[in-house]
């Protein structure tokens, strides 16, 4: 039997989504036992979330004030001393998973397999590299804990309807204080759908040309009731804050509608939206290459027919 | 006075669409144009621009890789780092292995700062900065977009999924520079020239005694399930038309 630990991403509040994608990894590891452990200063609210997701078999609560924010240097060896009882550790392949995961593996002395795409065995997992160009298949050792980060993109979120059992674990492992939690700030406002598990997202490129301009795509967004991504130019650039970009280096999205406007489509862009089930490009590059992977291309100026697409939507 | 090391990368150029062998062995290397890291590129800048504020006093540029790497290390040296060393291997290590040879070499050389990238493009794996930091038993600070340095803690803000988020981590510690860091400087002709009399030592993996097998095999390569052409649409009626009859707007 494989027991997987599954780590959850919250904000003290609520379960992260990616989480939940992470669990559908989990429950097709053959034979799989899954367990979701919730670190939190209080975590009876996320733990009461986890509990309600389809094929979660418990979900395991470790309280302590340290983990009041998510520091990986204060999570790591208390999910290294919970880890012992498992053949598996999973987290979310996202910023969070990203910082944390590698250092468990670390302590754990063993290697971890990032973003992890698609389940070929209990201990083989395919996964994207290259800018996703080339997917390589790689097989741990069965003899010790088997750590991986998943690619949210390539699983759905797990359904509810679940009702795990919670139970409280303590934990007695030294915690550092060497890394201390400031501040957070956030540039994107949050009445927004959230870009990493929207079912519709436009970005904007660098054609957008200002943050002025980018309003346009604000504007869209909301008439679409979309979120808002941007290519790393318009990042760069300051169009857009850092957490709308999109690529390679920056979210992996899979959402049914993505509409890049004034894009080009580098492969670090793609590799970011390629399982997105429907691609609409807007450039007025028949060449460009976002169009040979847009299911519909439109060759336009984008400040002709945004304005366009918005009148049409409203009538 | 602080000493910094940076990890620095050969891989391929991020300009390279990479193809994978017909046989699944692995992708076609030959003839590729390779590259310093473009993170890396970002983590070795930060560390300069650290020195020319007079905060640190060395920048340790240090390679992982095959004797080819040492084009990557001098790249280094021309834009800055005073001195370079290669752990020669025969071929491409798991980044745990990596990171225990960071760690020697950290240790070896009493860094106060290890500043890698975010992630090498070519791997994509992003984990060797939290795997130094945890071996180690240093904090980390990954996803950086500014450092500040005061006394013995450095200032960091982070590029998450939420925002940006700041953090304060003492010295000695492990920081990952993400895109928004810096803006590397261009190589001069003249640095080129003064760097080729810089000293790059070369360590032998077998050397430092690290195991290079950590039981996890690649079994296949494949290439990704190409995406189908979809069609142009004329004007924005059409588009609409289009997305309205799958539902989606
Ligand atoms: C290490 C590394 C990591 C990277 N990671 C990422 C990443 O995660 N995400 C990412 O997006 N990029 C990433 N990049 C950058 C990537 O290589 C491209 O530079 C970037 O995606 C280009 O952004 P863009 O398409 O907005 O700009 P451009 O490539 O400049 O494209 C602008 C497009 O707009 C079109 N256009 C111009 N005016 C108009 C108009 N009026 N109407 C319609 N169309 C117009 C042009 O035809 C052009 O195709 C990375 C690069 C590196 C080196």
């Amino acid at each position: 039997m494989s027991k997987i630990l599954v780590i959850a991403e919250h904000d003290g509040a609520k379960l992260n989504q990616a989480t939940a994608r992470a669990v559908t990894c989990a429950r097709q590891i053959p034979d799989a036992q899954v367990t979701i452990a919730v670190f939190a200063a209080d975590p009876a609210a996320v733990a009461a979330d986890a509990a309600t997701l389809a094929g979660v078999d418990a979900v395991v609560t470790v309280a302590h004030s340290a983990n009041e924010t998510a520091l990986a240097a204060v999570l790591a060896p208390q999910i290294v001393a919970v880890a012992a009882h498992y053949t598996h550790v999973l987290a979310a392949s996202t910023a969070f998973g990203k910082d944390l995961l590698p250092r468990v593996a670390a302590l754990l002395g063993v290697p971890q397999i990032s973003d992890a795409m698609a389940v070929e065995g209990a201990y083989k997992f395919k996964r994207p590299t290259y800018a996703g160009n080339a997917i390589v298949t790689l097989e741990a050792s069965p003899d010790r804990i088997l750590v991986a980060s998943v690619r949210g993109a390539s699983f759905e979120p797990a359904a509810r309807g679940g009702n795990a059992p919670i139970s409280a674990l303590s934990v007695t492992v030294e915690l550092p204080t060497h890394t201390r939690y400031v501040s957070l700030s956030a540039a994107a406002s949050s009445d927004r759908p959230d870009l990493a598990s929207a079912a519709k997202v436009i970005s904007g490129g660098r054609a957008l040309g200002s943050k002025e301009n980018f309003a346009l795509i604000y504007s869209l967004a909301s008439k679409m009731g979309a979120a808002v991504g941007a290519s790393r130019a318009a990042v760069d650039a300051g169009y857009a804050p850092n957490e709308l970009q999109v690529g390679q280096t920056g979210k992996i999205i899979a959402p049914q509608l993505y509409v890049a406007v004034g894009i080009s489509g580098a492969i670090q862009h793609l590799t970011g939206i390629k399982d997105a089930k429907t691609i609409v490009a807007i450039n007025k590059d028949a060449e460009a290459p976002i169009f040979e992977v847009s299911d519909f291309g439109l060759v336009a100026d984008l400040f002709v027919v945004l304005p366009e697409i918005e009148k049409a939507l409203a009538g | 006075m602080r000493k910094i090391l940076v990890g620095i990368k050969r891989v391929v150029d991020y300009n390279v669409r990479v193809r994978v062998k017909p046989d699944g062995s692995g992708v076609a290397l030959e003839g590729v144009k390779m590259s310093v890291n473009p993170f890396d590129e970002i983590a070795l800048e930060e560390a300069l621009r650290i020195k020319e504020r007079g905060e640190a006093s060395e920048v340790v540029a240090v390679s992982i890789g095959t004797e080819d790497a040492q084009q990557q290390l001098r790249t280094a040296l021309a834009m800055g780092a005073d001195r370079a060393i290669l752990v020669k291997v025969s071929e491409a290590v798991d980044p745990l292995v990596a990171s225990r040879v960071l760690v020697a070499i950290a240790q070896q050389e009493n860094a106060d700062l290890v500043i890698l990238g975010k992630q090498a493009i070519d791997d994509d794996a992003a984990q060797t900065a939290p795997m130094v930091a945890a071996l180690w038993g240093r904090p980390q600070a990954t996803f950086a977009s500014k450092i500040t340095l005061e006394g013995s803690v450095a200032t960091v803000i982070r590029e998450v999924d939420a925002g940006l988020e700041t953090i304060a981590v003492d010295l000695p510690a492990v920081f990952s520079a993400d895109l928004r860091l810096n803006e590397p400087r261009y190589v001069k002709l003249p640095d080129i020239m003064k760097a080729k009399k810089k000293p790059l030592d070369i360590i032998e993996f077998s050397a430092l005694g690290i195991a290079a097998d950590v039981g996890l095999k690649t079994v296949f390569v494949e290439p990704p399930k190409p995406r189908s052409k979809g069609i142009v649409v004329k004007d924005v009626a059409e588009l609409v038309d289009a997305l309205q009859k799958k539902g989606l707007i």
